[in-house]
């Protein structure tokens, strides 16, 4: 539908047929910072041009300052939904580079902590996007959980949101007792939780004639778009990074990735439910595995890496050599390989990489961070042109958007 | 026959000849660079060859190396063939007095906005690009940050002093010439790949925190 | 290491007495049928009991803001049950989160747009002072843009702390002189940030 059948405007006139909103930077607390400058007409969409940068905290000029253990807390406020994974990512990255290998008991644990993450990333979108379509119940019910899940963090590494978890080679400490069962705890009440979002969602008439036929995107557009993630995943590519390129063991685990087929939001509040239900079955095998561990195989929860992993506290006040390697470790002067490694993990919106350049110092010469949501976000012109209004607000909160990763 | 590291290398060089040149593998990832006139080229052989089919854009990005004349920025392409699962870094170097290299949204539409990130941090002109202007930062921005000779900190600001964070003589007014921080006045040191000579790792401290 | 659990294993039957508090009545004179007392106590405890926030969540921060607004550490209770996302009808802003320097001008903006009486909370570190993003890009705290009441600091601040900091601003709002917003010094300091 064109301007003309309904606005006929004489030669020469300045006005234009189509109106201007802006939308954002400053919308509706829970989506973040960006700004979307659409030409409407009347309710339809006629295109819509991004604007991003409001967040933009110049992580990569920074991490050239800081040094490799340091950057960590970079890598936390990127996807702040799901700070853990983009922590292992990070950890797995710098492993790559220095060549340390880490036993299959920390691979594990990454593995429980990474997927509980996804899990509450994922949570936070589904929610979201109820609130968006205007159903608020949803999000309280399921907050409930995300705070048994920080919980989880804080016993971990004694946060809940940016949490800084692990070291290069491992975890600082050893998961307490208290850890694992608060994940018993939600690994026997969450299923009832996710089946009783679902009912309230997937089968609910409003939100299915809201979320059907939004945004939709084909395969190959969204390959060539350079999604990753759920929002590639609803399209129908069956791309995941733990299937394709393994890292932290997820070989050893029997778990499905849920596809959709037409990339439009209702796929993609699916795919993210699926993909809770996996994450599920994943971290039940994984707390299996480690809770058959037995002995002094329990106890090790980091790689015997003495170069780059700081050596206890008590051993550095009382033994020479754990002295001279935390002198080391700390002011930089251990081997670090010079190189270029890149390592990707699958985060919450998809593929997370790192492109680590090392000249052989103790701060990276150059990191790059490839953002999932960054490179996506250009795709949302095309996938509102010619949608509603209300079908632009559901199409941007469901692609699950978080500044911090898009903007870095 | 399942595609690998070698038969990529023999069908570019086969292809191209000398044109693709330091072919390197880090940590298994084949890298290699070519000059920058024929990125668009190696690009489209990478995408459309049945064998290759390097269908995916990873990641674009930009690398600045001050000490090598004539070849400052290097542009870093990571593409990915998803059916065969390999994954491919690709270089085309370009000096940071004409720094011009064909844009490659044509090809990939995700490559639209990397592009214009990594003209925003480094300077790099996209020929052909749609939309070339800055995307992260403030529009107004003259310089490109993340070029070596520019510090972190913003130069402006007055609250923090920059001494007690280990940090030498700073100019308290912006002033956006060539800066020498402590950071950079040592020696170069570039990486292994894609260049001569390695500079093994040097303190990154500041050494004289005494000036004010 | 084994460290007796705490937290939320085996939660304790609270008994509703001990959750309610009232509000204190303002100091007076009252006697039958009438009570008097300085008109600012009365319009402060009305005001400071029905804030409406204006969530300007940015990052990180803005997580933990999410968790404060949900059940289990409800901000409703202190009475800022609606969450205006229009500074024309908000009292407080509460900036969440890191502000760049392309965001000042939309922050001051907003300052603008909101009515007298105000308020401002800059939660987190990065509000308050640019946090740990001491760049070319942040703007190094948004005093340097609008008049702030109140620091939450944190990285995130845990949802307790954003509460502990919403009940500063009650604090502050309760005792506000009603002749404040007219006073010489309250002119003066919105003269040092360029607002009429």
């Amino acid at each position: 539908m064109s301007a003309e059948q309904h606005i006929k405007l004489p030669e020469g006139s300045i006005e234009k047929t189509t109106t201007t909103l802006n939308l954002g930077p400053t919308h509706p607390a829970t989506h973040g910072v960006f700004q979307n400058i659409l030409e409407l007409d009347g309710e339809r969409i006629v295109s819509a041009e991004q604007t991003v940068g409001y967040i933009h905290r110049a992580f990569e000029k920074l991490a050239e300052r800081r040094p490799l253990y340091q950057i960590t807390t970079l890598t936390d406020r990127l996807n702040y939904c799901s700070s853990p994974i983009n922590n292992m990512g990070w950890h797995l990255t710098v492993e790559r580079l220095l060549g340390v290998k880490t036993p299959k008991r920390v691979d594990y644990l990454r593995v429980i902590i990474m997927e509980l993450a996804r899990i509450s990333d994922h949570l936070i979108c589904n929610s979201v996007v109820g609130v968006d379509s205007g159903a608020f119940t949803g999000f309280l019910y399921v907050m409930q959980y995300r705070e048994l899940i920080y919980e989880i963090y804080e016993e971990i590494c004694g946060s809940r949101l940016t949490t800084n978890m692990g070291r290069i080679g491992g975890f600082e400490r050893n998961f307490t007792n208290a850890a694992f069962e608060k994940i018993e705890k939600f690994l026997a009440e969450y299923p009832a939780v996710l089946k009783e979002f679902e009912n309230l969602f997937n089968r609910n008439r409003i939100f299915m004639e809201r979320t059907i036929g939004a945004g939709p995107i084909s395969a190959e557009r969204a390959l060539n778009y350079g999604f990753t993630g759920p929002n590639l995943r609803a399209a129908g590519v069956d791309y995941d990074v733990r299937v394709h390129t393994p890292y932290s063991s997820y070989e050893d685990f029997d778990f499905e990735i849920p596809v959709g087929s037409t990339g439009d939001c209702y796929d993609r509040f699916l795919v993210r439910n699926g993909e809770m239900w996996q994450s599920l079955r994943i971290v039940e095998q994984a707390y299996r595995k480690v809770q058959d561990m037995k002995g002094s195989e329990a106890e090790i929860f980091h790689a015997d890496a003495p170069a780059y992993y700081l050596p206890e506290k008590k051993d550095v006040y009382t033994k020479m050599e754990a002295l001279i390697w935390h002198f080391k470790i700390v002011m930089g002067e251990t081997e670090i390989p010079p190189g270029e490694v890149y390592q990707s993990v699958e985060g919450g919106n998809g593929e997370v990489g790192y492109y680590l350049i090392s000249d052989g110092g103790r701060s990276p010469y150059r990191l790059h961070f490839r953002r999932p949501c960054f490179i996506y976000y250009q795709a949302y012109s095309e996938l509102t042109k010619g949608a509603m209004l209300s079908d632009a607000i559901i199409v941007m909160s469901s692609l699950n958007l978080i500044a911090g990763e898009m903007d870095a | 026959m399942a595609l690998t590291n070698e038969t990529i290398k023999e069908r570019l060089i086969a292809k191209f000849g000398d044109e693709v040149s330091h072919f390197e593998e880090p940590y298994g990832f084949l890298t290699f660079a070519a000059p920058k006139e024929l990125n668009l080229k190696v690009l489209q052989y990478l995408f459309d060859d049945e064998e290759l089919r390097f269908q995916f854009l990873t990641d674009l990005t930009a690398v600045h190396y001050p000490d090598q004349a004539g070849r400052e920025l290097a542009v870093v392409y990571h593409l990915h063939n998803l059916t065969d699962n390999i994954r491919l870094r690709f270089k085309v170097y370009t000096s940071i007095a004409q720094p011009d290299v064909f844009t490659a949204t044509q090809l990939y539409s995700s490559a639209n906005w990397m592009e214009r990130e990594t003209y925003d941090f480094f300077g790099i002109n996209f020929v052909g690009h749609p939309n070339l202007k800055r995307i992260l930062n403030v529009d107004e921005m003259d310089y490109f940050p993340l070029r070596k000779e520019y510090p972190l900190e913003e130069q402006t600001r007055v609250d923090k002093d920059d001494a007690m964070f280990g940090r030498g003589a700073l100019p308290a007014a912006a002033n956006r010439g060539t800066i020498e921080t402590p950071r950079h006045d040592r020696e170069a040191r570039v990486p292994a790949s894609g260049t001569p000579g390695v500079e093994q790792g040097k303190q990154d401290w500041p050494t004289d925190t005494t000036k004010v | 290491m084994a460290r007796p659990v705490r937290f939320n294993i085996h939660p304790i039957k609270a008994d509703v007495k001990d959750n309610i508090s009232m509000a204190n009545m303002p100091e007076g004179y009252s006697g039958e049928g009438f009570f008097t007392t300085n008109l600012s106590s009365v319009v402060g405890l009305a005001r400071k009991n029905s804030i409406w926030p204006m969530p300007f969540a940015t990052s990180c921060c803005g997580i933990e803001f999410m968790a404060t607004m949900a059940s289990h550490y409800d901000l409703a209770r202190f009475g800022a049950e609606r969450l205006g996302f229009s500074p024309r009808q908000c009292d407080l802003l509460m900036v969440i989160g890191t502000i760049a320097k392309k965001m000042g001008p939309v922050v001051k903006q907003v300052y603008l747009q909101m009515a007298e009486p105000r308020w401002v909370m800059a939660v987190g570190a990065c509000a308050s002072s640019g946090g740990i993003f001491d760049t070319y890009s942040v703007l190094q705290g948004i005093d340097q843009v609008v008049p702030v009441d109140v620091y939450v600091p944190g990285c995130p601040p845990r949802p307790e702390a954003i509460l502990d900091g919403f009940m500063r601003i009650q604090d502050l709002v309760g005792q506000e002189s009603i002749r404040r917003r007219h006073n010489e010094q309250y002119k003066e300091l919105l003269q040092s940030y360029g607002i009429q």
